[in-house]
């Protein structure tokens, strides 16, 4: 067989690309993420709609503003914030192709994000010793459910973190562990997003209702 | 010794959560039979694979296949088998109430009634719908676009398999437990633990979460593939229509089955943690309930039909020979139905007295809809319209579709009116509504998409004879089936009864049932199609790759296309890219062949989607140590899939050339 295409001939249009038309491996890989976090938002957003028509119905048990500890809040918000700023010092150290700067702060945001996880536990903890179950109240459902899907995609988040550190160390910045960083930093931003919703919808109008 | 007792019963429990003996059916002689006959089947079916050593090759070439050909041709069977089992359901549906009056109680209790009507309808919706419209896609959309596969090939071989086992936890309910019977959405508050203690609703929820992860991933998978792996040339605008209803479709399911996997979840908190979400004390709200399922299901109907309606457009443009009528409005119109699906979902309960100021809002949005799918319809019409149209088999299913769609859109509006929809609520008239445009629409798309791609897939075209008896057996067993469920909602009679009191009624039955026999003998006369084209495949072969001479790019390749689709990526300058290409005298090219990037088989997804199903019996059977060591398995499974960075490799130019050139002499030969 001949290695040799005749060119096409004068006026007629090139139907096919000589060379290999290569997509490049993981060309769709941040598109596709993107999409799948906007399907994930969209079960927060079942949750937060749930919330907002059954954050009131107390079933004469407690209401937020017995329950919930707007300081303690606080510090677990600038935990999850502080892990965010940590995660980007991370993307800009992968940028500069610093292995162990690039692992240095992916494990500061872990930590950050152990004490936002720790501290959720000490808050449910706390209420569960109140009487305050998921099972009181429509009010207690709908609180548990939102707050601890969150908490579960930061515990999710977490793993994935370890997962990450282990494959940099293994094989280095290369371009696949580069586009597991940046879903991730996707990922942990978006959760992030979802908690200045929690914080606002949940504590902060719980607390005037 | 009490105590010892003691001891034995709850280590039994803890091995077998509360899966006992009395879980089996043995009391119901019919589904004993139906479990012997499908051992026996079964055994037969693996006895064989293992007679023939097929387990190797099936394992290799199929189950871990990456390859979007093979995994579409799959979901298809997975659909066609599991429409058996849906159909088994209906006929004895139909059976049972054509024989339940003047006091007799027909041949079905009440226990098992109730479930056959839930399973007909999530096995049809859930398990031959979704899989055979996903399976199109997947098999047609990356040759229309001129691509080599799908943008992310494991995680298909993956949604495929989280498919499968859903069906799986389906088809297991019927001989281990029972399945629900709160009819195909579970509401509640019938369907919490209060009112459905048992293993049912348990089923029902773990099965659909389990291929709701399939149906969501594929639908990103589908979207990527079609924005980033087109073909140079091939903008929005010059994308073959069903490329276009995928793109769609896929939206739609990206932005609805997230609604149902919370809302599942949500409804299993109720049942297994004792949440009050949709309880009926503690503060619990039921139409909660309601609401956000049809936020899910009513976008649900239309990932069900679009796709169909690009394989009508695909089909009435190739067999009239004609450019597509309107490709602009066809398209807009699509894109108007995937937005309007989110606006209506309250027409399916203008009784929950949401008031009129609502109502009307719901109604409203809903009559528009009927506006795009009308255009459709003419545009449709005006293709045909002085086209040289030839009537082959997949022009009779669209002709058909139209004639029968038209009847059900009908009645769709009448519905849509919110007092007329005050009597007709969960009459039959509903029943024949939906079953008249799932029918008519979706299933008739389906066959006339399976004859029309058929010789694609597998380079032989089916049988027409075979194909037509089952289309006449089809359509006019719809017709019988249907019609008179329209009449008996008309006077008043609600679905899902199993005895009545009006003899008067029993004609209206037997006439349904009598078109549910004919629709039996349509689904046979499909299977000798099948059969008696695989014998005759040497005179039904087709080695142009373009038996119907075709307009878009698909028929470019081979007739079953080579695992690479393409040997060189096409440019795309026309929407009827082929048709363009034949037209302007396109040459194949002979050589000049280089290697050809592919991504590699694996069994991650097989092992990943069979621990899901294994812990969502755990979780039905409250057998938690497999639950959580099923899921601790899934997690560790899935890190140690992402340790294998090797996921591709190179067909090389030597064995690209081989395949084109035995290509050359089939064309040769058949002149």
């Amino acid at each position: 067989m001949t290695v040799s295409i005749s060119p096409p001939r004068e006026g007629h249009p090139v139907f096919y690309l000589e060379d290999e038309h290569a997509h490049a491996e993981g060309g769709s890989t941040m598109l596709g993420f993107w999409i799948y976090l906007m399907s994930d938002c969209l079960i927060f957003a079942i949750l937060f709609a749930t919330y907002g028509v059954l954050g009131g119905s107390y079933a004469a048990g407690p209401a937020p503003k017995d329950l919930f500890d707007l300081s303690l809040v606080a510090v677990n918000t600038t935990m999850l914030l502080l892990s965010s700023i940590t995660y980007g010092f991370a993307m800009l150290a992968m940028e500069k192709e610093r292995v162990g700067a690039t692992q240095g702060w992916l494990t500061v945001t872990g930590l950050f994000g152990l004490a936002f996880i720790g501290i959720e536990l000490y808050e449910f903890a706390h209420m569960f010793h109140e009487g305050a179950t998921p099972q009181r109240s429509a009010f207690l459902s709908s609180f548990y459910t939102l707050v601890g899907t969150h908490g579960l995609h930061v515990t999710f988040g977490l793993i994935w973190l370890v997962t990450l550190i282990t494959q940099v160390a293994q094989r280095g910045l290369i371009e696949a562990n580069r586009r597991r960083l940046m879903c991730l930093s996707l990922f942990w931003h978006f959760l992030d997003v979802i908690w200045i919703g929690v914080f606002t919808f949940v504590y902060l109008m719980g607390m005037l209702r | 010794m009490s105590e010892l007792m003691l001891d034995k019963l709850d280590l039994t429990k803890a091995v077998f959560g509360r899966l006992t003996w009395d879980s089996l059916p043995l009391h119901e002689p019919i589904v004993v039979m139906t479990f012997v006959a499908v051992a026996l089947g079964g055994v037969a079916l693996l006895g064989a694979i293992t007679y023939f050593r097929l387990w190797g090759y099936l394992w290799r070439e199929w189950f871990t296949t990456v390859d979007h050909k093979r995994i579409g041709i799959m979901y298809m069977v997975l659909g066609i088998v599991m429409l058996l089992r849906g159909f088994a359901d209906a006929i004895m549906m139909r059976l049972q109430q054509a024989i339940a009056f003047n006091g007799s109680e027909g041949y079905l209790n009440a226990h098992h009634y109730d479930q056959i009507f839930t399973a007909h309808g999530v096995i049809m919706i859930f398990f031959v719908a979704m899989p055979l419209v996903t399976g199109l896609m997947n098999y047609v959309v990356p040759l229309q676009i001129g691509a080599r596969d799908v943008s992310f090939p494991f995680l298909n071989n993956f949604s495929f398999w989280m498919t499968v086992g859903g069906a799986v936890l389906v088809m297991i309910s019927l001989f281990v437990g029972e399945f629900a019977r709160t009819g195909w959405l579970a509401y509640p508050p019938l369907s919490n633990i209060g009112f459905s203690p048992d293993v049912g609703v348990d089923y029902y929820i773990w099965a659909l979460q389990v291929a709701g992860v399939g149906t969501t991933l594929s639908g990103i998978n589908l979207i990527c593939t079609i924005v980033k792996m087109r073909a140079p040339g091939m903008t929005m605008m010059r994308m073959p229509v069903f490329t276009w209803t995928s793109l769609c479709t896929n939206v739609l399911i990206v932005a609805s089955f997230p609604v149902l996997t919370a809302v599942l979840a949500l409804l299993s908190l109720d049942r297994y943690v004792g949440t009050n979400f949709f309880t009926n004390d503690f503060g619990g709200n039921p139409m909660m309930y309601v609401n956000l399922i049809w936020i899910w299901g009513h976008p649900e109907v239309y990932i069900l039909i679009l796709p169909l309606f690009g394989v009508f457009s695909e089909v009435t443009a190739t067999f009239s020979g004609k450019r597509l009528f309107g490709y602009t409005s066809m398209v807009y119109a699509t894109v108007v139905i995937t937005i309007l699906s989110y606006l209506v979902w309250l027409h399916h309960f203008f009784t929950m007295g949401s008031g009129a100021s609502v109502n009307s809002f719901f109604g409203i949005t809903t009559m528009i809809i009927s506006i795009p799918t009308g255009a459709k319809m003419f545009n449709w019409l005006f293709t045909m319209y002085r086209g040289r149209i030839r009537f082959e088999l997949p022009m009779m299913w669209t002709v058909a579709f139209m004639l029968t769609f038209v009847v059900g859109g009908m009645t769709g509006v009448l519905l849509a009116v919110p007092p007329a929809d005050f009597v007709l609520h969960n009459s039959l008239f509903l029943v024949a509504h939906f079953h008249n445009v799932i029918i008519g629409g979706v299933l008739f798309g389906l066959f006339a998409a399976i004859a029309y791609w058929f010789p694609k897939a597998f380079g032989f075209r089916l049988d027409p004879f075979w194909g037509k008896v089952s289309f006449w057996c089809w359509v006019t067993g719809f017709w019988f089936a249907f019609m008179p469920l329209y009449v008996l909602g008309l006077m008043g009679v609600t679905r899902r009864l199993r005895v009545f009191d009006d003899p008067s009624l029993q004609i209206w039955f037997v006439i349904a049932a009598f078109g549910a026999f004919l629709i039996l003998l349509g689904i046979v006369a499909f299977l000798v199609q099948i059969a008696v084209s695989v014998l005759r495949r040497e005179a039904l072969r087709d080695v142009t790759g373009d038996p119907w001479n075709a307009r878009t790019l698909e028929w470019a390749t081979s007739s079953p296309p080579p695992d690479y689709n393409f040997a060189f990526t096409p440019v795309v300058y026309d929407n009827d890219a082929w048709w363009d290409m034949k037209r302007r005298g396109y040459q194949r090219p002979m050589g000049g062949f280089k290697p050809i990037h592919m991504p590699r088989n694996t069994g991650s997804g097989v092992i990943l989607a069979g621990l899901s199903t294994a812990m969502g019996f755990g979780l039905v059977w409250y057998i938690w140590w497999l639950a959580a060591l099923s899921f601790v398995a899934l997690i560790a499974v899935a890190i140690a899939h992402t340790f294998n960075y090797h996921r591709d490799f190179n067909i090389p130019a030597d064995e690209v050339a081989r395949v084109e050139s035995a290509r050359t002499r089939l064309l040769a030969a058949g002149g």
